[in-house]
């Protein structure tokens, strides 16, 4: 395979994308994560195919490579093109830092269409990321423009861990989750999960379900359940204390 | 019903049906698709009936799918002469067995007459619409009951079924196909042999056929009227299909607003079952293929073959990437072939005929028939199919019968939400895939809109947009966001809001969105845009630059006013006004309150004197 | 009206039977969520939450995909329907036949947008693709009835004639 002018050999079922990556090529992405595989919806990471049996733009992020393909990832019509895909996301989310950064980096100031105040790209790894680990709590409903993430039937979800996992991949920061006395608050799935409290000093610190969860997939340290970060280490200080003790008594 | 074990029974059968006493002299085909349906025909068909159990006659009424001339309908043809009644109503029946049948006289008043020469037309076949015609895959539905597959039988159905169990291996019968030149007709015109040998070398255990029966372009339904009035000779091609490629399992989504599709292929299948046509053992113990009907919910984009393949496995009907293509990794990770409902109906006569025979119709690229929904300000809507490179201009005059109320004609709109719409000055073109893609347009799965003087290009431009922001699902940005953003300004062009650089903008994010978007849906929507921009510019440049529609369309840019000439104050229009806006000073014509009016056009239509006027 | 998710309690349990019967109709395959859903509007006229939520339980899927697919489709309906469903077709060839203009009229004369149901419950207003049935165009379905080359005047008959029958 050449890409950029090089030439290169590249693994069997991999991507393009993964290609470019091994060879220290970086193409900007946003809906891709290494560990929940490609989606191949927001179309940033657009490379032409120069040569191959179907020429023409894609998604490096689906495309798997191909013996003889030849590959340029930053010429003049995929920079832009990507650009035009940067400002239509900007359009939609223009108080996004990420968004706006990486049109920056791709020299759009303002967008030149119609302004909206959206916080989520529909990038879906949120919904992905929640598959993954089985519980299913968010996911796409409706299509089309009208097209946008949220829970079953809109409403609080009864599901859902807490875990947060949906706010760490949104590369928005659509996503907020907030501790509030004894609940965890995320507005955007209009949820509360209530917080167990820690056995030793009684603050509220972990999410019951996800408790549950990680008992269910033996996730846990027996002798942490129940006990919230602070108390953790002080246990396991004062058992570091009692060795310690106990070998200076040998 | 009697199974068929193997290919001997099946002769014997056909012999059998052909012998029976055809005791029925006389055959009243009457028209039962869902154009006529919408008609009435229903009504009509069951007057038929009691009319001649009262007469005791011996008359054959047989409901039919649809004859293609929908514009006429409801319609009836009386076999073996070929006498056509149109726009039947049940309250015509009487006579028409009294007179016609009884006394073999032609009923004047209910034969068509051609608008050009004024002439009354006895019989089908001397019907202009019909006559330039070629109905080698269509014609078929005026003589068969869809409900009876005897009459399938009868014509020499599932004997290409049995030619190629006999007589074919798969390669040959891949070999035919391919000599044939036969290309998809569901849209981008892809080989089907070659579709079909991509498939057949897949090396999996278990492959699957589907039929692409979720027919959205708005104003085609050549799919939906084969469906309904001859849904054996699609089942004859699936299973030839499945025979060569070895699949032992089929699916036909059809599109939910299809009822009497649905109903009509679901009883062929039962029929064709019970004659151990599908099932285990096809026509001897080495062949077996099922046929499972999937009814669609509603989403255009289901059309598109990674979209349609998510919906059968139960979900939301979202593209998927390709590669991998279906025929690799399709349904379910298995291999699976694609095609649409009229390339189906062709295989069975490619293989009865030959592919020598097949390749004498069309052009160099494009070989046999294509079956269009002639649709729009056109004469005769309806059905119409015809050789590959017959000419735009034939088609609309000469089988449309031209525009209705002399209106000039503007351009034809083929390919629906992915096509382009092709202007007057191309009348001459030929209507092959090459000739609608050099266009600007594509042949898509067969809607022709025709389009006169009133219609404003740039909304329907616009009419499109909105169709695909309605239909897109969302997936991925171009398609999503862009063309949203090309409605934007589409929107604003039409409300006399347009500026300099709008048309640069445009075109830039039709490149774009052609371009980047994951399927065919978004790769395709800027078609009508660009088209109309490439060969109505001056039309979008009066919007932007004069604030003015010439069709009179866009309301933002035009005015109503009354000419006081004409106006015979007789107050209609000032009663009619739902919004108050028309007011007159005693005895004079009233004047329209422009701030008021809302451009709903009701006073237009309620006006004696044609008085007023929209600007 | 009311609906599944109001009905009293032996109402609601032949309707868990009868969906029941839907769902094992199907071999309780997950793949067959669409066409029992099909299945489950015809019976009751739309899908209440209640009824979905049943249908991801007995399928065991999670309800987000069961939600995920309805909202998909445009033939799933989540609310009530009207006593007269109309459907205005905005195909092309209606389109250009002004069946804008026609949907305009119905809106101004029942006072609801696309989608919606009226106070009254009389009816429904919903626009469609193409019914395919375009030497009729513009076409307004009323419940399964074809009401074909229609114009602003006859569209007020035909309101006001919904409207008679109804008194």
């Amino acid at each position: 395979m050449i890409v950029n002018n090089q030439e290169i050999e590249a693994k069997e079922d991999s991507t393009l994308l993964q290609a470019a990556s091994a060879m220290g090529i970086v193409i900007p992405t946003l809906c891709f994560h290494e560990a929940l595989g490609p989606h191949g919806s927001c179309r940033v990471c657009l490379v032409e195919i120069v040569n191959g049996a179907r020429p023409g733009l894609v998604a490096s992020c689906t495309y798997p490579v191909e013996e003889g393909l030849v590959v340029e990832t930053n010429n003049t019509k995929v920079l832009k093109t990507r650009r035009i895909m940067v400002e239509l996301l900007l359009a939609r989310c223009p108080d996004s830092t990420k968004i706006r950064g990486l049109a920056n980096d791709l020299g759009i100031a303002e967008p030149r269409f119609d302004k909206e105040n959206e916080s989520c790209i529909l990038c879906g790894l949120c919904v992905r990321v929640c598959r993954e680990i089985g519980i299913n709590s968010v996911g796409f409903i409706q299509r089309g423009t009208n097209r946008e993430v949220t829970t079953p039937f809109q409403k609080p979800s009864e599901v859902c861990l807490g875990c947060q996992a949906c706010a760490f991949l949104c590369p928005t920061g659509a996503i907020k989750f907030e501790d509030v006395a004894e609940e965890r608050k995320v507005e955007k799935w209009k949820t509360s999960i209530k917080l167990q409290r820690c056995s030793s000093c009684s603050r509220p610190f972990f999410p019951e379900p996800l408790q549950l969860y990680l008992k269910e997939k033996e996730l846990l340290v027996p002798e942490n359940i129940g006990l919230c970060e602070v108390c953790r280490r002080k246990s396991l200080g004062s058992r570091l204390a009692s060795i310690l003790s106990r070998k200076s008594t040998v | 019903m009697q199974r068929i074990y193997n290919l001997q029974d099946l002769d014997d059968l056909r012999a059998e049906i052909k012998k029976r006493p055809q005791g029925k002299a006389i055959t009243i085909a009457v028209c039962n698709g869902t154009g006529c349906q919408a008609y009435g025909c229903g009504k009509v068909t069951q007057a038929f009936m009691d009319e001649v159990t009262k007469h005791g006659l011996d008359v054959e009424i047989k409901p039919t799918g649809c004859h293609g001339f929908c514009q006429s309908g409801p319609i009836t043809v009386i076999h073996p002469d070929g006498i056509f009644y149109q726009r039947i109503k049940p309250e015509d029946v009487g006579e028409i067995i009294s007179e016609t049948i009884m006394r073999n006289r032609i009923i004047q008043r209910l034969l068509y007459e051609d608008p050009l020469t004024l002439e009354k037309i006895t019989y089908e076949k001397d019907v202009p619409f019909y006559k330039k015609q070629m109905r080698i895959i269509f014609g078929n539905n005026g003589f068969i009951n869809p409900r009876n597959i005897d009459d399938y039988i009868a014509i020499g159905g599932y004997s290409a079924i049995s030619k190629v169990l006999k007589e074919m291996e798969p390669e040959e019968v891949i070999g035919e196909i391919k000599n044939s030149g036969l290309r998809g007709r569901g849209g981008a015109g892809f080989p089907t042999g070659v579709k079909w040998e991509v498939c057949r070398n897949a090396e999996e255990d278990q492959k699957y056929l589907i039929c692409n029966s979720d027919e959205g372009d708005p104003g085609a339904y050549m799919d939906r009227s084969l469906l309904e009035g001859n849904p054996h000779s699609v089942i004859e091609g699936m299973l030839i299909g499945a025979y060569t490629i070895g699949a032992p399992k089929g699916f036909i989504y059809v599109r939910h607003e299809y009822p009497l599709a649905v109903k009509n292929i679901s009883f062929a299948i039962s029929q064709a079952s019970e004659y151990g046509l599908l099932g285990k053992d096809i026509l001897g113990p080495s062949f077996s293929f099922d046929i499972e009907i999937i009814r669609g919910a509603g989403a255009f984009i289901c059309g598109e073959e990674t979209s349609l393949i998510a919906s059968i496995e139960g979900g939301r009907g979202e593209p998927r990437p390709r590669p991998p293509y279906p025929a690799q990794k399709g349904l379910w990770g298995k291999p699976t072939n694609i095609n649409n409902v009229e390339t189906w109906a062709n295989i069975p006569l490619i293989i009865d005929r030959g592919a020598d025979w097949y390749t004498q119709m069309g052009t160099e690229k494009s070989k046999g028939t294509k079956i269009f929904s002639l649709v729009g300000k056109i004469n005769n809507t309806g059905l119409i199919e015809v050789p590959m490179g017959i000419s735009l201009r034939e088609v609309i005059y000469e089988i449309g019968g031209g525009i209705p109320g002399g209106k000039k004609f503007k351009a034809i709109q083929t390919g629906g939400p992915s096509g382009g719409c092709i202007p007057a000055a191309m009348l001459d073109l030929p209507i092959d895939y090459e000739g609608l893609t050099a266009a600007g347009s594509i042949m898509g799965s067969g809607g022709l809109v025709v389009m006169d003087e009133d219609t404003c290009m740039v909304d329907v431009a616009k009419y499109f947009l909105k169709f695909t922001v309605d239909e897109s699902c969302g997936l991925c940005t171009p398609c999503r966001e862009g063309i949203k953003q090309m409605l934007h300004l589409l929107t604003r062009i039409t409300e006399g809001k347009g500026k300099e650089g709008d048309i640069e903008l445009l075109e830039e994010l039709c490149q774009a969105i052609k371009d980047a978007s994951l399927c065919g849906l978004g790769g395709t929507a800027p078609n009508p845009v660009l088209s109309t921009l490439r060969y109505f510019p001056e039309e979008y440049q009066a919007h932007i630059k004069d604030k003015r529609c010439p069709a009179k369309v866009c309301r933002p840019l035009i005015r109503y006013q009354i000419d006081a000439e004409k106006c015979v104050i007789c107050g209609l229009c000032i009663e009619s006004c739902p919004e108050g806006a028309i007011a007159s000073e005693a005895g004079e014509s009233p004047t329209i309150n422009l701030d008021k009016c809302i451009k709903c056009g009701i006073c237009l239509d309620t006006c004696p004197s044609e008085a007023i006027i929209v600007q | 009206m009311g609906g599944v998710g109001s009905a009293g309690g032996g109402e609601s349990f032949l309707i868990m039977e009868r969906l029941e019967a839907i769902i094992k109709n199907y071999g309780f395959e997950k793949r067959a969520l669409i066409p029992i859903l099909q299945d489950i509007q015809t019976e009751y006229g739309w899908l209440s939450e209640d009824l979905l939520k049943q249908v991801a339980q007995r399928l065991k899927i999670p309800s987000m995909d069961v939600f995920s697919v309805v909202t998909f489709y445009k033939s799933f309906r989540l609310k009530p329907i009207g006593k007269y469903f109309m459907t205005v077709c905005l195909g092309t060839a209606c389109h250009v036949r002004e069946a804008p203009e026609v949907l305009g009229e119905i809106q101004r004369k029942i006072g609801i947008k696309n989608g919606e149901t009226t106070a009254d419950n009389l009816f429904t207003l919903e626009t469609v693709n193409c019914v395919g049935a375009c030497a009729l165009g513009p076409i307004v379905m009323v419940n399964n009835e074809y009401h074909g080359l229609m114009n602003k005047n006859k569209i007020d008959q035909l309101i006001k004639r919904l409207y008679a029958k109804d008194l």
